[in-house]
């Protein structure tokens, strides 16, 4: 079984086309690791499914880094 | 072009019991595709598998209320999991409800923008996901040479249809980087149901400013619709293809 960690890296890398070793927790998607605003969303999306949750837009717009997407979903399981 | 170059392909093709909808689905089913046709009720829907198993095309009718959101999302759920993700989203579906701007009523306008219009919207953000994932995909709106042209007794119809030319703009900047083709095609007069109502005097005089002299046929428009599908079209987006035998020269 995939830590959180692990599993939120592995979305990240597939979505934005970035190596898991280039993925830092305190990583921001928009500036270090190079998302635009449709990747945002699309990455919101693949979280959603993968954690089988449903992010509000207003929690959604909380989530830039890593770091923020893995206390999310621990949060919220 | 290769005969068969949507095979694999799940198209949904709103509208598709008669007229231009229904020619776009056989034409589509032609190219290869699997096709789901909608129509309002179940007597249109079994007309369109019908149509489809005549024509060897694989897919079905299916019942869809636009102006529902629970109905796209119900029958995006059910083509999701019966065929797979729709990849070409064929926007179809309208109605008229024509009237003298002084003598028009608020349900003639409200329901020709939500049926034309917003069901656009609705489709289309129901299909995105699927086409995002897929990173190829294609929305073909049918517009109208009214959304350009203006035609008296159709302020709804025409603000309807110019609203989805902008629209189809919009989007098309939104999901050109996820290669996902957003375009419009605009008829001219076509001979269908919409256009079989109008008075024979009108038609008569509608002739007359066409240059190629005569009304459209469905099969014309379904042509450049499964143009508009196709590995040929892959550069076009944003773009709305007028198709009215030269009575709207731009």
């Amino acid at each position: 079984m995939s830590t959180i960690e692990e599993r939120v890296k592995k979305i990240v890398a597939e979505q934005l086309g970035v190596k898991e070793g280039e993925i830092q927790n305190s990583s921001s998607f928009v500036e270090d690791l190079g998302a635009d605003s449709l990747d945002t969303v699309e990455l919101v999306m693949a979280l959603e499914e993968e954690f089988e949750t449903e992010i509000p837009d207003e929690e959604a717009e909380k989530i830039t880094t890593v770091q923020e997407a893995m206390d999310y979903v621990t949060a919220n399981q | 072009m290769t005969q068969q170059s949507l095979a694999g392909k799940i198209a949904l093709v709103t509208g598709a019991s008669r007229g231009i909808g229904r020619a776009v689905a056989l034409e589509l089913g032609r190219l290869g595709a699997t096709v789901i046709g909608t129509a309002t009720s179940e007597a249109g829907a079994a007309s369109i598998s019908e149509g489809l198993e005549a024509a060897k095309v694989a897919g079905q009718g299916k019942v869809l209320n636009v102006t529902d959101a629970a109905s796209v999302t119900d029958l995006l759920k059910a083509i999701t999991e019966e065929y797979g993700a729709p990849l070409i989203l064929v926007n179809n579906a309208g109605i008229t409800k024509d009237n003298l701007m002084m003598r028009m009523k608020d349900e003639e306008w409200d329901a020709v923008i939500d049926t034309n219009l917003k069901s656009v919207y609705r489709t289309s953000k129901a299909c995105l996901r699927g086409m995002t994932k897929a990173r190829w995909g294609r929305i073909i709106n049918i517009s109208s040479v009214v959304a350009t042209m203006g035609n008296l007794g159709q302020a709804n119809y025409a603000a309807s249809k110019a609203g989805v030319e902008g629209f189809t703009r919009s989007l098309a900047r939104e999901v050109g980087s996820r290669n996902i083709t957003v375009n419009s095609v605009a008829p001219g007069f076509i001979a269908t149901d919409m256009t079989e109502v109008l008075p024979e005097a009108q038609k008569e005089l509608l002739v007359k400013q066409i240059p190629l002299a005569r009304l459209g046929q469905p099969e014309e428009i379904a042509a450049v619709v499964g143009f508009l599908a196709t590995e040929p079209a892959a550069y076009i987006t944003g773009e709305t293809l007028h198709v009215n035998g030269g009575m709207n020269m731009r």
